[in-house]
Parts: structure tokens; C-alpha cells; sequence
């Protein structure tokens, strides 16, 4: 470093360790352009998010489910994010896309891997081992070292608060209808009782993901009345992975290729 | 001392706007008692509803109590924030480590520190609890109360703002415990480092927007011409939080009387702006604040100079300007585009020197003064925080290269990184720093006994030791596992039996916890007895041991 | 106090640059050399790196960002990767989906392999329900040993994984035990002597006057399934009540709440997740953990 340098360095330093607000904004000037250049592009790059089909917004008691899981901390053991890493995908299944999470405000990947990954989790045990392994997972699981959820079982879905959710996602963007927010009270119990009439919300919310079947109406918690925490919390882990088609989604087209 | 004082009736202003602010609160916290949403935010608008009460009463009482003393008297140092900053500290370290022992201890023998009828207690919901009580309360109690102390000694001014210096102390007690008892209750936004919701998001806002105005007043009517280092560092992480904190909380609420939000942005975008504030928030309460507290405490327990002004200026702007690039080394091979995480990679790489530019600085002061690490062990702690910080962000750059992340990335290996950087560097200059103040601003000579700092010093070291080692072990070992591939190249371990490899692991990481509290209840110890006055164990050892014949009393 | 004059530091012969906080100077020591040079090399590195990497954001209206010179991308990696791995395993697969059972265990390589995959797959997959090395839970038949709900052929363990038990899956095999308590078939007092009768038929000690009351209402109503003696039908997945094996437990609560209502234990079907030849893989393993039949 040459002396002129240094002592143009040293002038400039000068400036800025005399006058407070001059430092105040020089801080702010230098910390806020990294941040806009990563952050800002992610929302106008057109590419940032795939185009796939069969996503569609979570169902009133996938949502409140979906809640139970941020409120219980289940985020804090479990990933949902499965890296395009060989062992990841023969493990857990297709790595996930951005889509997948593109309703997820905010996002639930996670960044500790105490419990498996469960991106694609929907599906691959039955309704019957969620509700034990929830209750004490080491009955199920010897080794486990998850901790017990038995009280969530007992406790009735609290539905009070659900549209007013939906009404703030729908305010950030996710298509929910007037319609949809209306009914949702009923389309939660409606979804965790196959003695329902459950045809219209499932016609519904099968019609925005473009496919029939999306949404799995059982008893999820084999206990009658009212859906309780453990049906919502059910509900939406059996979804999750489970919405992508991935037969129509082009993994290998270059444009897919980030 | 020719200070007018504030007489009866003519009440200062600061103090009547915050007795004002907190009327304010007042109301707002019986508007939310009245029409809460749902159970969990009618407890958080009582405690609010508590707190503004307690605030405002305290506010008359003290008003009233008479002017018999100088209120805000220009000619003193505030010291009693910083007194209550000490113990804060200390009491949320310990509540902090101790909820960080349970975690570890759940994962060790889950069945025996899991009570299937307290979800309260569960893993998912204690964890955020120890991160918020360890980064926030504690670190951030230890940076609020040195910093009200550096900026005043090195501005030789008092304090800006009158009141608001403690507004700003009792605000972010208030925000903590509602954190705190936020989490318990299941109350989160499940951003990690961000959970509070936003009507704690919004309180702390406005606590943190008054901490940066007291500190910029205080800097503003300084009565030196130069802003020392320390303050630079402190100025940028005061406003650079404020920038990240507002920001990644954008969240609209379901019910202005509920406690459930969602974030504006949703998916990978929510993702990449949590992880600049979660970067950040280890770059600038972390690490720019603890630099900070580094760049006073150093140089003043060694009485040496700062090595290199140069040094200095020159890691400071690069450190500030390269670390907000670094935080999609979170999100490798996630979902975000590849192109931001080479942004977060080659950042995270050439932020390597700007971060050792500190750790050069700070141990080079030493030279010159070596050999009092033998005598003063406070002074060794906070050398060797130094040295972790140098280690951990030495481990930092190594992992954010992107194939070492494929395999860190998810494992134990992250938490064994985060802790070399909070116990050995956060926690270590922490206590240096509580060492000194307590002394310093208590007024006594020496500490209570400098044998106990010396078994704080050698426990606390043995118990990071323990942690970081074991954590590298089941780290690197179970991330080695989930890829292993037998002769036939198919995957080897199920996931289960990579979680019971680590148990040995996890035995030994709980003992490092254990140790690492232990010291630090020592601390506290030594702490109270020297802020109390007792004369020191050495001064008393010494003056009985020669026969001599005192006089009777 | 202002500016002091820069003034030397004894110890290290150093000047100092003039200022001093609260008793605290700074020297003025130039960079660390290394210090300097491992910075620039690590900028030169960032700069090399962006060149060959997806690296820059491109602007509003750009399509992308800019692909940098070796076109790397993760997802095109893993692709190559695994499609790589098909290939080498195409023989594998190919032999695995096409042979009959018996030439696969007749060859002891491809034996051997597919127990490999089998067992790889087994682990995350069937373990958490079946238990390390199928050694079964409440609930979950065990595996390892003979046996069966189904039938232990190989071809009957495979269409149990692919189609599952009562799995949704059109295929799946099905049968559902009547619920005889919930539904009010039964009285509870011919319950209770069921329960006597089932414990009995297990070898287990039972009340013989509620077993001799039972006989009849069994043949009524359970033997269309279990059989007149209760030794089951693998043809329908009915269990074999007289061997010390039980599904859900040989005492008699468990027996009671059984014969009340069924459980209708679901298994999943794994064709929708697994390729044929995991599938084939993973029924030649449970085939090989029940010493096969
Ligand atoms: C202490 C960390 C921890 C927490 C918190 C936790 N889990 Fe787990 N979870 C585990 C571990 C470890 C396993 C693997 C062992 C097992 O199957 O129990 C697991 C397994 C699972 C599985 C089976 C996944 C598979 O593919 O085999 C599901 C589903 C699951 N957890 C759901 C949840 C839900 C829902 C919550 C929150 C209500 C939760 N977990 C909270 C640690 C945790
Ligand atoms: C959600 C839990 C669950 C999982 C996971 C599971 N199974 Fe099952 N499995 C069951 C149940 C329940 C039955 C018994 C169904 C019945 O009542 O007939 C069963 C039955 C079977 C049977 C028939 C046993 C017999 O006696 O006929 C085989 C074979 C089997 N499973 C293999 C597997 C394999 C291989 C896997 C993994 C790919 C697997 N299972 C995963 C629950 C599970
Ligand atoms: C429609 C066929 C059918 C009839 C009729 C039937 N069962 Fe079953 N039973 C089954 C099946 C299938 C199972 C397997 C368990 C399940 O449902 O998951 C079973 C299981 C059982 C079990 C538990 C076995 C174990 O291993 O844990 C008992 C005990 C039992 N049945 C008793 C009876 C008695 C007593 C009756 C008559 C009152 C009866 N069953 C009638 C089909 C039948
Ligand atoms: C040059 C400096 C540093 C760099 C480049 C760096 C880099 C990293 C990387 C790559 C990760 C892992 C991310 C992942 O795979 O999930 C990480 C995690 C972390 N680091 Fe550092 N680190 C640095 C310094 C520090 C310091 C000094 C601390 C102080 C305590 C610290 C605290 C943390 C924390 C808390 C996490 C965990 C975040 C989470 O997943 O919750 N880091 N860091
Ligand atoms: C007694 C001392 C401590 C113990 C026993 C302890 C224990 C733990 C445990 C068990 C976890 C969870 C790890 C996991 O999920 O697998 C954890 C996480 C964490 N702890 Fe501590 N801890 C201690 C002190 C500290 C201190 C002093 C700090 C910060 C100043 C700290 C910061 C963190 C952070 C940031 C995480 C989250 C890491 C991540 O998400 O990657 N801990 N700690
Ligand atoms: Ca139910
Ligand atoms: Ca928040
Ligand atoms: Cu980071």
C-alpha cells in the first residue's frame, strides 16, 4: 500500500470518526447493499420459483395443523428441505423445490436435522402410527429421542381463529376466496369426518391444485366428535410432499436447472 | 457541580415523555386484556398491562420522592444502569445455560426429562428459549450495560437522554420475558433468532430504536474529537440490527388482538431474509458487539495500547460491508437459487481476514503485557474468547465452502460451531468484561478472590472443551453416516442409528454444559461478594497469616 | 483533551496516533502483511469462483443470473448422478423386476444384492413400524418369523408391500374384522366368554364354563374367518388364534378391545414410492428375515 493511499485513507477515516451522523450513515449505507443485491432479485428473477403443477393452499385443517407444528416447535428437530444430494434423494425422496414451500409464510425448512427430514413424510405411515408415535414415540420407535405430544390428542381444535388467518394469507397472496374463508370452519371438521358431506370443499380445493385426491378426508386420530389438535397436526404431515406432480414437472429441463 | 436540580413540579422531560410512552403502553395492554383473540396474547397484554403499571408508579414515586439529589447530573457517569446491566446479565446467563443443560440432557435420556404432561417443557418449545436467553438476554444485557458504560468513559460525557437509558434497560427486560413466556406457551414465528411475535417485534423496535438514540446522543455531545473504535462497532451493530430486526419481522397479524402473525414474504423468499438476519444477527450482536466490548475491555485490563489503528479501520468497514453478503451459507443446496448461495460462499470466504483483523488486534494489545495472563485470570479470559472467536470464525468460512456444508449442514456439527463462538467467545468476553465492570463500577480495589476467577477460568474452559469436541464428533460422525454407502452402494445407516450413535456424544456435551454453568455460578458468587464489599480473600488470607499481634477491636 | 501529538510507545517502539480514550492509545502498526495478502487472496478467489459459478443476479426484465463458465447446477449434478446410478444398476433392476423368485435366489450375487438394497430400505422405511429386523411391535407383525397374515411366499410378501393392507390403494388387500362389541353384534357377557374362549384356544389357562358357552357363538360368528379350530386363513389375512403369536397381544384386555372393535391395521403401499425392483428387493429381504417359505 503506497503512503498516498494510506493517507487518503486515513483522510477519509478521519471524516467519518469526527461526525457521528456522517458514521451513522456510512454504516447503513455500507450494510444495506448486500441485502438489497441478494434479496430484490429473488422477487422479480422469474426463475426463483418453479412452475409445477398441483400446488394448491392448505386446507383450513392442514393450515390449523400447520400451525400446531410451528407453535410445538417440530421445525426445531425436522427439516423440510431435501438437498439435490444423492443420499438426500435416496433417502428422503425428490429434492424439494421452491415450490413446495411458495404458500409457507413463512418458510418451515429448518436447519437441524435432530429428527429426519419431512418434506415427503405425507403418506408413508399410516394415520394409526402418526397418532402413536405422536403419543410416545419410543413405543413405537425404541431409540427415539422425540419428545411426546399425547396431550395434543385430547385437546379440541380451536377453529375461532382460522379465518382471520386465512384473511391475512390471502392479504399476502395466497388464493383464498371470500368463499373459501366463509366455509372454513366447516371445511375443517368436514375433512377430519368421512360421514361428512365433504365433497364440496374437497371439489375445491382439489380444483385449484388441478387434480383429484389432493385432499385426504379420513378420521385422522380414530376419535370421534370434533376434529382435535392430533387431526390437524395429522392432516397436514400426511400432505406434506405430497401435492407436486412430479410426473408432469420437467426436473431435467435446463430452464428447471438453477 | 453547579447543576440546577430539577425541582418538584417542573418534571424533567425525559422523563415525562417515557412516563407518557408508558401510559401508552398502559392503555393498549388494557384494550388487549379486553378483546384478546386467544389465550396466550391475554396473558402477554396482562403482562404488559403489569409492567406499564409498575413503570408508572415507579415513574411518580421517584418523582415525588423529592429532589434531593441531582437527577441526570451532567458532571456524573450513569452508572446505575450499568449496574443493573450486570446483574441482568448475570441472572439471564444463568437462567440461559440452565435451560441449555435441560435441552442437552432431553436429548441424552429423553425419558427421563420429558414430562408427557407439560408439552410446555418439550424439547421444540425449550430450545428457542435457551437461544433467546443466551444471544438476547444475556448477550445482549452484557452488550446494553457495557456499552452505556464505554460510550460515556470514552465520550467523557454522561449518559444522553435522561430517563431513556432506562427505558431502554426495563423495555428489554420487558421484552425478554415476554419472549420468553411467549415460547413456553407456544407463542412463535418459528424464524430462528426472530420467534417473538409481532407485538413483541414491535416493542422491541421501539426499545431498540431508543437504545440507538441514546447512543447517538451520547456520541453527538462527546468531549473528545475522535470516536473511539469500540464505538464505531457499537454504532454498527445499535443500527444494523434495527435494520435486520425490522425487516425480517414484516409479518401482518391475523387479529390486532391475537398473537398470530404471518410473514409478508412466504417460501424461499422468507427464507433467504430470515438468513440475512439470522447471518447478521451473529455478525452484529455476535460479533460486531462483542468486538466492541473487546476493543475497550482488552487495552484497559492489559493497560496496553490498540495494537494497529490501521488494522482497525480496515477490518472494521470490510467486516461490515462483507458479512451481510454471507448469509445464504445457510441455504446451500436448498431450494434457493444457486446463485445467491456463490454469493453467500465467496462472501463467507473473503470474510475470513476482515474477521481475524479483530482477533489480530486483540491479541497483539497483549504484547508488551504477556506475562500478566499468569497473574490476572480475568484478563486470560477474555484473551483466550479471543482466541475462540478466532476459531470459530476460522470454522465459519471452512464451512460455508459449499461441499464441507453438504456435509455439516443439518448436523451437530453447526451446533459444536456455535458453540466454540457463543460459550468460548461470546460467554468468555462476557465474563471478562462482567469481571471488570462489577469491579469498576462498585468502586472496589479488587475483586472478591482472583482464586475463584482462576476455577471459573479452568472449569468454564474444561466445559467448552467437552462441548465443542463431542459436537464436532457426533457432527462430522453422523454426517458421514447419513451418506455412507455399503459395498453395494446402498445407503448404510437407517436414520435411527445415527441418532443412537451420538448418545456417548451427547453424555459428554451435557457434562461440558454442566461445567460451563458450574463456573458461572461461581462467578456470580465472587460477583456478589465483591459488589457487596466483603474484603478480599487473599487481603483477608494474608493479614492472618503471619503471627502478628493485632490489636484487639 | 484533544489530538496529543503521535508520541512513541517504550515498550513496543511504536508511534502512537495521538488520540487516547479514557486512558486507552492506539498504536500505529501497519496491516499484518499475510494478513493482507491471505485477504487478497481470498477476494481473488470469490472473483475466480464467480466466473465459473452461477453467480450474479441478473436485473429486472433478465431471465436469470449469470450461469458462470462450467453451466454448474446442483439439481443437473444430482440428476446426472442418479441416472448415472440407474444405469450401472439396470442389469440389477432388470433381472430383480423380471425373474421369478426362484432364479433370484437361486443366484447367489443377485441374492445377495438385492438383500442389500432390501435392507437399505428397510431401515427408514419399515423399521419404524416393524422394528429393527422386523422384529415386530404391537400392532405390526413381526417379520422374522414364520409367521404370516398373508402368506410367506415370496410372491405373497410382495404384493402385501406393494399394495399395502387396507392402504387406500385399489389393490390393497383387505379385510375387515366386524365390530362386534361397538356394533352390537354381540352382547358384552358373549364378549366376555369370547375372550375366555379366544385365551383358550391359545393354550392360555381359561374359565372352561365360559369357554363351553362360547364354542357355539364362535362357530357363529368367527369361523367363517379364523376357522372352526381358530387356526386363521392366510388366503385372507385372518391370524391364527391358537398359536402364542399375537398381532396386538394374547391377554385378555387386549383380546376383549380386539373382538369389540378391530384396529385394521393399515399398512402403506410402497409401490408408489419404490421402483418394482426395490419393491422385489425389499420382499426377498423380509422373505429372508422369516427363513422363507
Ligand atoms: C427433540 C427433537 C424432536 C422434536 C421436537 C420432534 N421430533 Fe419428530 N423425530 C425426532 C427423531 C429423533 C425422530 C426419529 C426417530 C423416530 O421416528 O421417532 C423423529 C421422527 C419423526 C417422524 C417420523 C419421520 C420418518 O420419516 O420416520 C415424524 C412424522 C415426526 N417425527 C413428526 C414430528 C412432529 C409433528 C413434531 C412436533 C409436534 C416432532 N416430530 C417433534 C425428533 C424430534
Ligand atoms: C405404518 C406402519 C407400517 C409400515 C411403515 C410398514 N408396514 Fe408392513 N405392515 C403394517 C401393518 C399394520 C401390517 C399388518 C396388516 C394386517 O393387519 O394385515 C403390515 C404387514 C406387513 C406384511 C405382511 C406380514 C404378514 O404376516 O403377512 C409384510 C410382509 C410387511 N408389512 C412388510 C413391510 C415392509 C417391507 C415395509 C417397508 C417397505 C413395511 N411393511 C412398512 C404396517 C406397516
Ligand atoms: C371378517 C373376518 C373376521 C371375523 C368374522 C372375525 N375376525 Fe378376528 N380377525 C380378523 C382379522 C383380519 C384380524 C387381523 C387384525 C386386524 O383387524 O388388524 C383379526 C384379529 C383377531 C384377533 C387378534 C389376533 C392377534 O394376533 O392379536 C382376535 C383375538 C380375533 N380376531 C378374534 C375374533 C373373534 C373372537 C371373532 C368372532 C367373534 C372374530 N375374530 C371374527 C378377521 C375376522
Ligand atoms: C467468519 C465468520 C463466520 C462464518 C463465515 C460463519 C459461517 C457459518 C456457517 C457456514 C454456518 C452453518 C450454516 C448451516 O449449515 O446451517 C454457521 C452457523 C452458525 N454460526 Fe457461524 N460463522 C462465523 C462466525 C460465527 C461466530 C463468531 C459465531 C458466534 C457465536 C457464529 C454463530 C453461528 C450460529 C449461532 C450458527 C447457527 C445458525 C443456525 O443454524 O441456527 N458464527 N456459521
Ligand atoms: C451451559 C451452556 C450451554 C448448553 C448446555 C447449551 C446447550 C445447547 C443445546 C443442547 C442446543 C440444541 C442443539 C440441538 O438442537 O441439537 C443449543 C443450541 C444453541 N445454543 Fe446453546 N448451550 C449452552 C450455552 C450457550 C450460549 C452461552 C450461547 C450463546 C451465547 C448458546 C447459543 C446457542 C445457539 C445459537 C443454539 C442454536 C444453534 C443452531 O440452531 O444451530 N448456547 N445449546
Ligand atoms: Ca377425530
Ligand atoms: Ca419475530
Ligand atoms: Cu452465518
Amino acid at each position: 500500500m503506497s503512503a498516498a493511499r494510506e493517507s487518503w485513507l486515513m483522510r477519509q477515516q478521519k471524516k467519518f470518526e469526527k461526525n457521528t451522523l456522517l458514521l451513522l450513515i456510512g454504516i447503513l449505507v455500507v450494510v444495506a447493499i448486500g441485502g438489497i443485491i441478494e434479496i430484490v432479485p429473488l422477487f422479480y428473477l422469474k426463475n426463483t420459483i418453479e412452475k409445477v403443477d398441483g400446488m394448491r393452499p392448505y386446507t383450513p385443517l392442514e393450515l390449523a395443523g400447520q400451525q400446531i407444528y410451528v407453535s410445538e416447535g417440530c421445525h426445531v428437530c425436522h427439516s423440510q428441505m431435501i438437498r439435490p444430494l444423492r443420499d438426500e434423494v435416496e433417502r428422503y425422496g425428490h429434492y424439494s423445490l421452491a415450490a413446495e414451500s411458495m404458500y409457507d409464510h413463512p418458510f418451515l425448512w429448518g436447519s437441524k436435522r435432530t429428527g429426519p427430514d419431512l418434506a415427503r413424510v405425507g403418506g408413508k405411515y399410516s394415520d394409526e402410527w402418526q397418532l402413536q408415535h405422536l403419543i410416545d414415540p419410543r413405543s413405537v420407535v425404541p431409540q427415539s429421542i422425540m419428545p411426546p405430544y399425547a396431550f395434543l390428542a385430547g385437546r379440541p381444535l380451536d377453529l375461532s381463529t382460522l379465518q382471520d388467518e386465512m384473511r391475512a394469507l390471502k392479504a399476502e397472496g395466497v388464493p383464498y376466496t371470500d368463499a373459501m374463508i366463509a366455509s372454513a370452519p366447516a371445511d375443517a371438521a368436514a375433512q377430519a369426518d368421512p360421514d361428512s358431506e365433504f365433497e364440496t370443499m374437497q371439489a375445491v380445493y382439489d380444483g385449484i391444485a388441478g387434480r383429484k385426491g389432493s385432499v385426504q378426508i379420513r378420521n385422522f386420530d380414530g376419535q370421534p366428535g370434533p376434529p382435535s389438535e392430533m387431526d390437524a397436526l395429522i392432516a397436514y404431515l400426511q400432505m406434506l410432499g405430497t401435492l407436486v406432480d412430479f410426473s408432469t414437472y420437467q426436473a431435467d429441463d435446463l430452464k428447471n436447472q438453477r | 457541580m453547579t447543576v440546577a436540580t430539577s425541582s418538584r413540579g417542573s418534571i424533567d422531560g425525559s422523563t415525562f415523555v417515557v412516563g407518557f410512552l408508558t401510559f401508552c403502553v398502559l392503555l393498549f395492554a388494557i384494550l388487549g386484556v379486553a378483546n384478546a383473540a386467544d389465550w396466550a396474547f391475554r396473558v402477554h397484554a396482562w403482562m404488559f398491562l403489569i409492567a406499564a403499571f409498575a413503570g408508572m408508579a415507579f415513574l411518580l414515586g421517584w418523582h415525588e420522592s423529592g429532589a434531593a439529589f441531582p437527577r441526570f447530573d451532567p458532571t456524573y457517569y450513569e452508572e446505575g444502569v450499568v449496574k443493573a446491566g450486570i446483574i441482568a446479565t448475570m441472572f439471564w446467563g444463568i437462567a440461559g445455560f440452565l435451560v441449555g443443560l435441560v435441552i442437552a440432557l432431553q436429548l441424552t435420556w429423553p425419558n427421563l426429562f420429558y414430562f408427557p404432561d407439560f408439552g410446555w417443557t418439550n424439547f421444540g418449545r425449550m430450545r428457542p428459549l435457551h437461544t433467546s436467553a443466551v444471544i438476547f438476554a444475556f448477550g445482549g444485557n452484557a452488550l446494553i450495560c457495557t456499552s452505556f458504560y464505554v460510550v460515556q468513559r470514552t465520550c467523557r460525557t454522561r449518559l444522553a437522554g435522561g430517563m431513556w437509558p432506562w427505558f431502554v434497560f426495563w423495555g428489554y427486560q420487558l421484552f425478554i420475558v415476554i419472549a420468553g413466556t411467549g415460547y413456553l406457551m407456544g407463542v412463535t414465528q418459528s424464524k430462528e433468532y426472530a420467534e417473538p411475535e409481532w407485538y413483541a417485534d414491535i416493542w422491541l423496535a421501539i426499545v431498540w430504536v431508543t437504545y440507538l438514540g441514546v447512543f447517538v446522543a451520547t456520541l453527538l455531545k462527546r468531549r473528545e474529537p475522535h470516536i473511539y473504535v469500540a464505538n464505531w462497532f457499537y454504532l454498527a451493530f445499535i443500527v444494523t440490527i434495527a435494520m435486520l430486526h425490522i425487516i425480517n419481522n414484516l409479518s401482518l397479524p391475523a387479529n390486532l388482538f391475537g398473537s398470530k402473525s404471518f410473514s409478508l414474504a412466504s417460501g424461499v423468499q422468507s427464507a433467504l431474509i430470515q438468513w440475512w438476519y439470522g447471518h447478521n444477527a451473529v455478525g452484529f450482536f455476535l460479533t460486531a458487539g462483542f468486538l466492541a466490548m473487546m476493543y475497550y475491555f482488552i487495552p484497559k485490563r492489559a493497560d496496553r495500547p490498540v495494537w494497529s489503528y490501521r488494522l482497525s479501520i480496515v477490518h472494521f468497514w470490510s467486516l461490515i460491508f462483507i458479512y451481510i453478503w454471507a448469509g445464504p451459507h445457510h441455504l446451500h443446496y436448498t431450494a434457493l437459487p444457486q446463485w445467491a448461495q456463490t454469493l453467500g460462499m465467496t462472501f463467507s470466504i473473503m470474510l475470513w481476514m476482515p474477521s481475524w483483523g479483530g482477533m489480530i488486534n486483540g491479541l497483539m494489545t497483549l504484547s508488551g503485557a504477556w506475562d500478566k495472563l499468569r497473574t490476572d485470570p480475568v484478563l486470560r479470559m477474555l484473551v483466550v474468547s479471543v482466541a475462540f472467536y478466532g476459531m470459530a470464525t476460522f470454522e465459519g468460512p471452512v464451512m460455508s465452502v459449499r461441499e464441507v456444508n453438504a456435509l455439516s449442514h443439518y448436523t451437530d456439527w453447526g451446533i459444536g460451531h456455535v458453540h466454540s463462538g457463543a460459550l468460548g467467545w461470546v460467554g468468555f468476553v462476557t465474563f471478562g468484561a462482567m469481571y471488570c465492570l462489577t469491579q469498576w463500577v462498585w468502586k472496589r480495589e479488587k475483586l472478591y478472590s482472583t482464586a475463584l476467577v482462576e476455577w471459573h477460568f479452568w472449569i468454564a474452559s474444561l466445559g467448552v472443551v467437552l462441548y465443542i469436541t463431542s459436537m464436532w464428533v457426533s457432527g462430522i460422525m453422523e454426517g458421514l453416516m447419513w451418506r455412507a454407502y455399503n459395498q453395494f452402494g446402498f445407503l448404510e445407516y437407517s436414520f435411527i442409528e445415527t441418532v443412537s450413535a451420538k448418545h456417548v456424544e451427547y453424555i459428554v456435551r451435557a457434562a461440558g454444559g454442566g461445567l460451563y454453568l458450574t463456573g458461572a455460578l461461581i462467578m456470580i458468587y465472587n460477583l456478589v461478594r465483591t459488589a457487596r464489599g466483603d474484603v478480599p480473600v487473599e487481603d483477608r488470607r494474608r493479614s492472618s497469616q503471619p503471627p502478628t499481634l493485632q490489636p484487639a477491636e | 483533551m484533544t489530538d496529543h501529538s503521535p508520541e512513541i510507545d517504550n515498550h513496543s517502539g511504536v508511534e502512537t496516533t495521538g488520540h487516547e480514550w479514557d486512558g486507552i492509545r492506539e498504536l500505529n502498526n501497519p496491516l499484518p502483511r499475510w494478513w493482507l495478502y491471505l485477504f487478497y487472496a481470498c477476494i481473488a478467489f470469490a472473483f475466480g469462483y464467480w466466473v465459473l459459478m452461477p453467480a450474479w443476479p441478473g436485473l429486472p426484465g433478465m431471465s436469470g443470473a449469470t450461469p458462470g463458465i462450467l453451466h454448474a447446477s446442483d439439481r443437473a449434478k444430482v440428476a446426472g448422478e442418479l441416472s448415472a446410478l440407474a444405469r450401472d444398476r439396470a442389469a440389477l433392476s432388470a433381472k430383480l423386476a423380471t425373474l421369478d423368485a426362484a432364479s433370484i435366489l437361486k443366484d447367489p450375487q443377485l441374492r445377495q444384492q438385492a438383500l442389500a438394497l432390501g435392507e437399505s430400505t428397510f431401515g427408514d422405511n419399515c423399521a419404524t413400524c416393524h422394528g429393527p429386523g422386523g422384529r415386530g411391535g404391537k400392532g405390526y407383525p413381526r417379520l422374522a418369523d414364520d409367521v404370516w397374515l398373508w402368506g410367506g411366499s415370496l410372491a405373497d410378501i410382495e404384493q402385501t408391500i406393494r399394495y399395502g393392507v387396507r392402504s387406500g390403494n385399489p389393490k390393497a388387500r383387505v379385510i375387515d374384522m366386524p365390530a362386534f362389541g361397538r356394533d352390537e353384534f354381540l352382547k358384552p357377557a358373549q364378549i366376555d366368554d369370547l375372550v375366555e374362549y379366544v385365551m383358550h384356544l391359545s393354550g392360555q389357562p381359561a374359565d372352561e364354563a365360559a369357554v363351553a358357552r362360547a364354542s357355539q357363538v364362535f362357530i357363529d360368528n368367527c369361523k367363517t374367518c379364523h376357522g372352526a379350530a381358530g387356526t386363521g386363513d392366510r388366503s385372507r389375512g385372518v391370524p391364527n388364534l391358537t398359536d402364542a403369536d399375537w398381532l396386538y397381544g394374547g391377554d385378555r384386555a387386549t383380546i376383549r378391545r380386539t373382538i369389540f372393535g378391530p384396529r385394521g391395521g393399515v399398512m402403506p403401499a410402497w409401490g408408489d414410492r419404490f421402483d418394482p425392483a426395490t419393491v422385489r428387493a425389499l420382499a426377498i429381504y423380509v422373505h429372508s428375515l422369516g427363513g422363507g417359505e
